[in-house]
């Protein structure tokens, strides 16, 4: 009975068919960024455990992360949780029926893509200043 | 006669309700005060020495934090992947790719839980 249904034809546009919009690629970068966490808390898990293994394990990784490629993942894994966290604190405001007018829609992406920025760089300035350059 | 109401009367059409968009707001709710503890965690030790980041480990407030962010971000990102996963793959793919992101989130989740009690409890 559901085959009958099942027409050969897109469920819904394909994204293509539409003009890039800002709210569009905040909802994509949200999933991306979902993503990335993902491969983050891989990240997470391997120090963990390299932690619990012994100082010998913890060494690898923590080279790993000492160089400029382990600095540039973390970098993004910092600002990857940062935007999905107020990405989801605007869908949470919208859960409660508020700021779904076109002009709040724009100022809360807005909002977010700056703030997510400007907090990835404060979170790292202050870390590192805060650790005296080592 | 079957009209769209008959289809989401009582727990709906999935038979779940609203339990998994539910979860996903608890447990996101739960994660914004934990990944900031989280993120500090993580810019304040890089570079530190094995015995300086492993007793900040054990710390009882921190591992209980580390532990509460483990579970909850384990079951967000379950609950993220499956959500993406259904909207871009699909047939006996979707399956797969499902219990993948299942398993991936088993098994960060107990690895990360595991280690943090062996830091913890020190053996």
């Amino acid at each position: 009975m559901t085959n009958k249904l099942e027409a050969e034809r897109p469920l819904s546009p394909h994204l293509q068919i539409y003009r890039p919009m800002l709210t569009m690629m905040m909802s994509i970068a949200h999933r991306i960024t979902g993503f990335g966490n993902a491969i983050g808390f891989a990240l997470l898990t391997w120090w963990l455990v390299a932690v619990s293994i012994g100082p010998e394990a913890y060494s690898y990784v923590d080279a790993f992360f000492g160089s400029l490629i382990g600095k540039l993942l973390l970098l993004l894994f910092t600002w990857s949780l940062i935007h999905h966290m107020l990405g989801g604190l605007r869908h949470l405001i919208w859960d409660t029926g508020r700021g779904l007018d076109k002009t709040s829609i724009e100022v809360l992406a807005w909002l977010t893509i700056l703030s997510s920025i400007v907090l990835t760089v404060l979170v790292w300035v202050v870390g590192y200043a805060l650790k005296g350059g080592q | 006669m079957a009209t769209p109401l008959k289809r989401v009367r009582g727990l709906g059409a999935a038979h779940s309700g609203t339990e998994t968009f539910w979860r996903q707001r608890v447990t996101a709710i739960a994660n914004i005060p934990l990944v900031i503890f989280l993120i500090l965690s993580i810019v304040g030790h890089i570079g530190a020495p094995y015995s300086e980041v492993r007793a900040y480990l054990a710390h009882p407030v921190v591992a209980v934090l580390m532990l509460a962010l483990i579970a909850s971000a384990a079951i967000h990102m379950r609950i993220g992947l499956k959500e993406i996963i259904e909207d871009y793959v699909h047939g006996g793919c979707k399956i797969v790719a499902i219990l993948a992101a299942t398993f991936f989130a088993g098994a960060v989740g107990l690895a990360s839980a595991l280690a943090l009690l062996k830091i913890s409890l020190g053996s």
